[in-house]
């Protein structure tokens, strides 16, 4: 078992949950309120010094009764040690946790992909948004257990949606802001952006 | 609906037929003030340098890129989510088409974290065999980067030299799977076959001529005024930042960060192999190409060292649970049927529980982390995509500098959107 462990039991109380080995990797549940206090912690305290943020990653299990978990693979480049942090989530309850970005900017876009595979917002996050699905996307979570593995939406509705596509829904409403051309918009996408509507399905004609 | 995009619209700034000034229709400014006019430029999809499916939406002043945002997912396949519907032996497939310019190294990376779940030990010369692999895939892959960026770059010649020498692994590639991109070499527990007759040797003829393209490209390059002043200074990350980024592989290794997983966190006995670990000082466009070149000279090194310690033996474990028997004894042997039949059927389980494995692929770190619940499927496959992390840190190396470093740094972090968007 990493030593880190208890050293985090001592530090942080109740706050940490139980700790499991599995292939050589210790897991160790965090209390999602403490969490970005413990991982501070665990990057600058000497002796510790997780200075890596390998991945950031959820995971939902087949079992509905089991919580879903949010999962950091932490390293110490300079101790070549590892350790797996896992935040427990209820799946049925508010799916938020605090995000690590101000600690690790290559949390970034590993934060804005679980967001977008599996619906979990995180607080704090400079810039959550869909990553690899596009921003209008309406069919949901993919990675989620609920989600079937051909999507939501018949084929030719999907078919549908992509030809009706405004170009606008392709934009951020961050880069159409860029160089003031939001004043420059025809009137109807200007509208559509105001009421936050972007690239909805036109009236069928 | 109106015809009008916003991509045209933002990319018709200049002069008129007449010779009058047309409006810049973004920004437009009561006084013509210049340094206040941003133009928004798109980049890609489709186009040949962002070097695949990715699409950026730069911010101009002038010339100078003073914002990046880039836009993933064209690519998107959803492998994660397939994988959960398949049995281990089965994904492998799907680890060809992830980071495919490297396909033997992501099949050995996604054996070796299902065989660490399921507990098993693999034989010495499936060890070399995969060794090998992981290799050919490092020289094909840095290959590929050298080409293309020396292209987008202005030089064309090493392009041709290097894909001729990639051809030549492709070969042997192919003399051993019998596929150049999706190989599917690996197998939960062993090999999909043993490296033919003539392999051995062609490996060898290919280690022995190898470093002479390595020496030509060097020559042309390295001390190349247009190449040295097009990359040196240019895209610069710290040792601090590219941790503080969660970069891998040569990205990590150009900013001065010692960190290499065959080293670190050895597997398949990399640490019985004599090779050194390049590391570089700047940071810099120059500095990664520095790197990734003289990696295709320690790859050749393992290479050489790998081929000379390669034992006899079986590729496979013996354990009919998890192999699946020769084909003469499945139609003959009822047991061996039987062990066949449940192997196809049912897949191989592995015990509840979960399991990382990261390889150093030749863009940076593979992970891939398994978690089992007990059956044959994996309740969750994730890849750890050394790509899409590299490139995250893209925006903040970017900023400041003219758009046509903007194309040499985004092909200095050596991606592929197979991976990235997955």
């Amino acid at each position: 078992m990493n030593p880190s462990v208890d050293a985090l039991r001592a530090t942080f109380g109740n706050a940490i949950g139980r700790a499991l080995e599995s292939c050589g990797d210790t897991i160790v549940y965090v209390g999602r309120d403490a969490l970005l206090d413990v991982m501070a912690w665990l990057r600058d305290t000497p002796g510790h010094t997780y200075d890596y943020l390998v991945d950031v990653t959820a995971v939902e299990y087949r079992d509905r009764e089991r919580p879903l978990e949010v999962v950091y693979g932490l390293r110490s480049l300079s101790r070549r040690a590892d350790l797996r942090v896992k935040v427990e989530l209820d799946s049925q309850g508010d799916l938020t946790v605090d995000s690590v970005v101000p600690l690790w900017r290559g949390a970034d876009w590993l934060e804005r992909e679980v967001y977008d595979m599996f619906g979990i917002t995180f607080r704090g996050h400079p810039d959550l948004r869909r990553i690899l699905m596009w921003e209008t996307y309406a069919e949901g979570y993919p990675l989620r257990k609920d989600f079937p593995l051909r999507g939501r939406f018949s084929r030719a509705e999907q078919v549908r949606q992509a030809l009706a596509a405004r170009p606008e829904a392709h934009y951020s409403l961050e880069e159409l802001s860029i160089a003031d051309a939001y004043e420059e918009l025809p009137a109807d996408m200007k509208e559509r952006l105001r009421r936050g509507t972007r690239g909805e399905l036109p009236d069928s004609e | 609906m109106s015809k009008r995009t916003v991509e045209v619209e933002l990319a018709t700034p200049g002069v008129g037929a007449r010779g009058e000034t047309l409006r810049v229709p973004l920004g437009v400014a009561q006084q013509p003030d210049l340094a206040a006019e941003h133009m928004l430029i798109n980049i890609g999809p489709q186009h040949p340098a962002t070097h695949g499916v990715l699409r950026l939406v730069v911010e101009l002043d002038g010339e100078t890129v003073v914002r990046v945002i880039p836009h993933l997912g064209y690519l998107h396949s959803g492998f994660e989510k397939l994988g959960e519907y398949r049995h281990y032996n089965q994904i492998i497939p799907l680890t060809d088409r992830t980071d495919y310019l490297s396909p033997m190294a992501n099949n050995v990376g996604f054996a070796l974290a299902a065989e660490l779940l399921m507990g098993i030990a693999i034989t010495p010369r499936c060890t070399v065999l995969r060794v090998i692999a992981c290799e050919m895939s490092r020289i094909i892959s840095h290959m590929v980067w050298l080409g293309t960026t020396s292209i987008d770059l202005g030089a064309f010649t090493p392009f041709l030299w290097a894909f001729q020498e990639r051809e030549r692994i492709y070969n042997l590639q192919e003399m051993w799977t019998g596929a150049r991109l999706t190989t599917s070499v690996t197998r939960v527990g062993g090999m999909m076959a043993d490296v033919p007759d003539d392999f051995v040797a062609g490996l060898r003829h290919f280690t022995q001529t190898f470093p002479k393209t390595l020496s030509e490209i060097d020559r042309v390059l390295t001390r190349n005024a247009v190449w040295v002043g097009r990359t040196q200074g240019v895209g610069v990350l710290t040792a601090a930042e590219a941790i503080n980024h969660s970069l891998s592989g040569p990205m990590l290794r150009a900013s001065g960060v010692a960190y290499d997983v065959r080293k670190d966190k050895p597997y398949l006995d990399y640490e019985t192999y004599d090779f050194d670990v390049v590391v570089g000082e700047h940071g810099d466009v120059y500095d990664r190409y520095l790197v990734r070149l003289e990696e295709c000279s320690q790859s050749n090194r393992i290479l050489q060292q790998a081929l000379d310690r390669l034992p006899d033996g079986p590729i496979n474990i013996a354990d009919p649970r998890v192999i699946l028997p020769p084909k003469s004894r499945a139609m003959n042997d009822m047991e061996a049927m039987i062990y066949h039949f449940k192997q196809v059927m049912e897949g191989v389980k592995a015990p509840v529980g979960e399991a990382y494995v990261g390889i150093e692929n030749p863009k940076g770190e593979l992970g891939t982390y398994l978690v089992s619940d007990g059956t044959a499927k994996p309740v969750r496959w994730r890849i750890r995509p050394p790509s899409f992390i590299n490139l995250s840190a893209l925006p903040q190396m970017a900023a400041g500098h003219l758009l046509s470093d903007l194309i040499a740094i985004n092909a200095s972090v050596d991606i592929v959107m197979g991976e990235v968007d997955r």
